[in-house]
């Protein structure tokens, strides 16, 4: 990341919501497109060591974006989006959740709802604030405590210290 | 039953007493003075907080004054930090992907 570029990252416990703005150096058209298109979501979505791969996309309201992260031995962790509303190329909202490999999905695991803004920033930079809802901050922990056992990143580790004093 | 942090903070009333017991130690009726329910009602979640692990106890004759252990609350601000750093990470990745495709577009032209 370039030291220059904004990102912030706020949380409101009382709202279950948190919420990401991040510049990023490049016109509102390709931002836009890394957002949307599967093959291009494909190139950055899940962090490393995690690679994207897309099953099926339908970029429209109502359609869905099905997709796995895949860790380095090859495991597969299946998720959702379902489009709710779109508006080129100023923003778009989706419920995003875990599903299994045939889209259907998994209710028993949180789900949140994403809104996410593009706006033009000086120097043709565009701003993208991200809000992500859950219904409920045990929702938010379960998802960061399921990160952790797929080891979504190395940092997550450390973790494994906390959940013992967690008893 | 296992509690843990993220539900004590997920009741407004709770929310509330952790920030009254933060400053300085309390005992449950001092407590119960600031809000409107009933004193059952405090100690209820008085009960969920000391089960969250989120209080230390002092006695001082009959009372029991309570107070906030502030290194539990850290580890909520610990959670996030891992959800901040997966966003970091992720966008980092954008900025590299963005960067690539101003290169080839500029091949193209």
């Amino acid at each position: 990341m370039k030291p220059d570029l904004r990102f912030d990252f706020l949380v409101d416990k009382e709202k279950n919501a948190v919420t990401i703005h991040r510049e990023f150096n490049a016109g509102r058209q390709p931002v836009w497109d890394c957002h949307t298109k599967s093959e291009l979501l494909d190139r950055w979505f899940a962090p490393k060591p995690f690679t994207t791969e897309t099953k099926s996309m339908e970029f429209r309201e109502g359609g869905h974006w099905h997709f796995a992260m895949i860790d380095p031995e090859g495991k597969k962790y299946w998720s959702l989006q379902e489009y709710r509303s779109i508006s080129p190329i100023d923003s778009y909202s989706a419920y995003d959740g875990f599903s299994d490999e045939t889209g259907a999905p998994n209710m028993d695991m949180p789900r949140s709802t994403w809104d996410a803004t593009f706006t033009d920033a000086p120097s043709g930079r565009t701003m993208v604030t991200t809000i992500v809802v859950y219904g409920s901050l045990a929702d938010l922990e379960t998802v960061l405590q399921m990160g952790m056992q797929e080891g979504l990143t190395s940092t997550l580790e450390r973790l494994d210290e906390l959940l013992a004093t967690f008893g | 039953m296992k509690r843990d942090i993220f539900q004590a903070i997920a009741d407004p009333t709770r929310r509330a007493i952790i920030v009254l017991i933060a400053g300085h130690a309390m005992t449950p009726n001092a407590l119960a003075d600031h809000f409107e329910v009933s004193r059952q009602a405090i100690s209820k979640h008085i009960q969920i907080l000391n089960e969250c692990g989120l209080l230390d106890q002092e006695k001082a004759g009959r009372e029991i004054h309570y107070q906030l252990k502030l290194e539990k609350m850290q580890e909520i601000d610990m959670w996030l930090e891992q959800f901040r750093k997966l966003w970091e990470t992720r966008y980092s990745q954008l900025d590299s992907l963005l960067a690539t495709l101003k290169e080839e577009k500029s091949h193209e032209a």
